[in-house]
């Protein structure tokens, strides 16, 4: 009794807070982003100079305040040498981050909020592909703006866009449908390698893959069809896999679904044609920011679509009582089958793009390591949620940046953030919350 | 020809013989009931007629067509409709999509619809809601038509059952112990949910039932099951007062090790 005394404050503020940003729409923190980012690009480097910082924060100021940790603790540890005067960048990095983001975030998308609503609503009266294309327009101008400061964070938010749809798309199997599959990397590395075979295979030389077939300059344009090619090349994989393992359920999918892992893993290995564990490299630089973007999106959408349907929502049918959903005519086999090749269809695509990104490919990338950051990502996000698998993906690929310079701490501190979120919100921080395309790009009413 | 005909089912599980030689005809609009003592085999007969197991020999003719061998989704879209003991309704999914989803194959959006949210996948997922809601309502659970079922109280979770087998406009409903756990009051609701349906659809109904009131005040015909055995049938009447009925339920026999 006497706990909840001690917490009304505190519970106080966070209501206000709340109360504050309620009336803003999506498209008034678009605004405010904006206003952010083009605030940082004007007077970022000044203001880092003042604050006695040595250079702009890349990520919000967290990576140079770990580093700063980090320095304390090789000190601790080891006993390196430290420059206590590096201390002052935490708070400076600190002030720089309120000064860039927080303050005209707060301010201007809540100034945005009123004329956002009217904006919104008013695009209410077309199609929904007009207020949509318009807020991802804006969105894309946001990031666009945000990564044009340093490559670092250019290729950071490639990858966390990427890992946005590899995670939704195993949430879909793990989440949607309920089991536990183990083989999403191995379908990542089909359509990573894919892609690059018809990419690096058809428009260029390479010492691997042989002289180009074609030579013009506007190639780039068939990076669809290499994307799609590697997508369809996992599903291919994914049906090798759900033909054995989809007899048998929970543990049972979990072990053949590792074991098809590590088969596809030691076959790049050992195919030399591929260049065995070295790999493929030299992708085309086709995987521009737009290109990532627009597939991502896309991706996001038709899963969205998908389960949010009644065919989509016929595996979490399957899921809660499989025998219940076959006597209400759900035909369970047709259904996990479409989801399990569905998956693997966009952890393929996520694979192409990934390779393109880092424009190599090998098949040490797809270790269990990957499979551990995945899962991190879906379980830490929610299960069974676009939001859940967009926030897990986000965080744990922006928190494994950030936490960089702690090394191999890192690898304590993550987990035991998991642990964490596994004890309070065993489901993961947004589970189980249908994703409204309609209400997300719309106003807020506030009564 | 009946509408739902048995003949000579059997079933083994291993060695056990859990339902021997059962014979069953419905009509359209008939109401059967199911007695029998706990692991007589009665829902058993339920999942062999609606394709969960498949019987070991003997025939099952629905409709003027074989069910032997064909799976649970299939004879359900062929008007087969059940319900079960335990509910088995689905945890994470609202009142609605619930109802839904029995619609499930009557959706023709395909893969394209589902993916791309077609004007075709629109339109059909927008009648099913309209066609569910006029389901809830007719089972009066409307009001918790956005609620997660787990939410529900208990006698509502059992209406929405009915409702969900209810919309896949069925034949022959199988309705397994409908009123298992529920207060007397309960029971006369449903016995009267039960009727209703009955009358508006001319629904042929087969009925697994412990209490006697709900067999008395529903069924025209009762067959009594015991050890997979149909041991007497005939009106509710004549079966209850059948000695060997009472001998089953009440255990003339004791024990003998």
């Amino acid at each position: 009794m006497d706990e909840s005394h001690y917490f009304m404050p505190a519970a106080g503020v966070i209501e206000r807070v709340g109360q504050y940003f309620k009336p803003i729409p999506l498209l008034g923190y678009l605004v405010g982003f904006l206003a952010c980012v083009l605030w940082e690009l004007w007077i970022g480097d000044w203001l880092a100079g003042l604050l006695g910082l040595p250079k702009m924060p890349v990520l919000f100021g967290i990576l140079t305040t770990f580093k700063v940790i980090a320095g304390i603790f090789n000190f601790l540890i080891s006993g390196e040498a430290f420059a206590w005067a590096s201390l002052v960048q935490i708070p400076a990095a600190l002030a720089y981050s309120c000064i860039i983001y927080l303050l005209p975030l707060t301010v201007v998308s809540r100034i945005a909020a009123q004329p956002a609503n009217r904006l919104a609503r008013y695009l209410q009266r077309y199609p929904l592909l007009v207020t949509a294309l318009l807020q991802l327009s804006l969105m894309y101008a946001v990031l666009h703006v945000w990564a044009s400061v340093s490559d670092y964070r250019l290729i950071t938010l490639k990858l966390t866009l990427v890992a946005v749809l590899f995670t939704l798309s195993l949430n879909i199997i793990n989440g949607y449908m309920g089991e536990f599959s183990c083989s999403h990397p191995g379908f990542m590395a089909i359509g990573a390698y894919m892609t690059s075979l018809f990419t690096v295979g058809l428009f260029t030389s390479d010492k691997v893959l042989g002289e180009a077939v074609f030579a013009f300059s506007t190639a780039y344009l068939s990076f669809p069809l290499a994307l799609i090619f590697g997508g369809l090349m996992a599903s291919v994989g994914a049906l090798i896999v759900a033909i054995p393992s989809f007899k048998t359920r929970g543990d049972y999918l979990a072990i053949i679904s590792l074991a098809f892992l590590f088969i596809v893993k030691s076959f790049f290995e050992n195919i030399q044609a591929l260049g065995g564990s070295r790999g493929i490299s030299g992708q085309p630089d086709w995987a521009t920011l737009p290109v990532i973007f627009i597939t991502v999106a896309f991706g996001v959408w038709t899963i969205n679509n998908f389960v949010t349907s009644t065919m989509g929502k016929a595996l979490n049918a399957v899921r809660d009582d499989e025998v219940a959903a076959e006597a209400m005519t759900v035909n369970t086999r047709k259904t996990k089958m479409t989801a399990f090749l569905f998956g693997a269809f966009w952890a393929g695509v996520a694979g192409g793009l990934l390779a393109h990104v880092l424009r190599y490919v090998n098949p040490a990338m797809f270790s269990v390591q990957k499979l551990a950051e995945v899962l991190a990502m879906v379980y830490f996000g929610g299960l069974n949620s676009v939001y859940g698998s967009i926030v897990g993906a986000v965080s744990i690929s922006l928190l494994g940046e950030a936490l960089r310079p702690l090394e191999i701490l890192k690898w304590i501190v993550i987990p035991l953030l998991l642990i964490l979120v596994m004890i309070y919100r065993p489901t993961g921080l947004i589970a189980f919350k249908e994703f409204d395309i309609r209400q997300v790009f719309g106003p807020k009413e506030v009564d | 020809m009946p509408l739902l005909h048995v003949t000579d089912m059997s079933h083994n599980f291993g060695g056990l013989q859990a339902v021997a030689d059962y014979n069953l005809s419905l009509d359209a609009g008939q109401i059967t009931g199911l007695i029998g003592p706990n692991g007589a085999g009665k829902t058993t007969i339920f999942n062999l007629i609606t394709g969960i197991h498949r019987p070991t020999q003997g025939s099952v003719i629905f409709d003027g067509r074989q069910l032997v061998g064909m799976k649970p989704n299939e004879t359900a879209a062929m008007g087969l409709a059940r319900t079960f003991q335990e509910m088995k309704l689905w945890r994470h999914m609202t009142v609605l999509d619930h109802i839904k989803m029995a619609r499930y194959s009557k959706l023709s959006y395909g893969l394209m619809g589902a993916f791309l949210d077609t004007p075709r996948r629109r339109r059909e997922e927008r009648d099913a809601t309209d066609l569910a809601m006029d389901y809830l309502r007719m089972f009066a659970v409307d009001q918790f038509a956005d609620q997660l079922v787990v939410n529900l109280p208990y006698g509502a979770q059992r209406r929405v059952e009915m409702a969900r087998a209810m919309v896949i406009q069925p034949k022959v409903l199988l309705l397994d112990e409908p009123t298992v756990g529920m207060t007397p009051d309960e029971m006369m609701a449903m016995i009267e949910v039960v009727r209703q349906a009955h009358e508006r659809f001319n629904l042929a109904i087969f009925l697994i039932e412990h209490r006697l009131k709900v067999v008395h005040e529903l069924c025209q015909h009762v067959q009594a099951l015991v050890f997979g055995q149909v041991l007497v049938e005939g009106t509710p009447k004549e079966v209850q007062n059948h000695p060997k009925v009472i001998e089953a339920y009440i255990g003339e026999q004791e024990v003998e090790f």
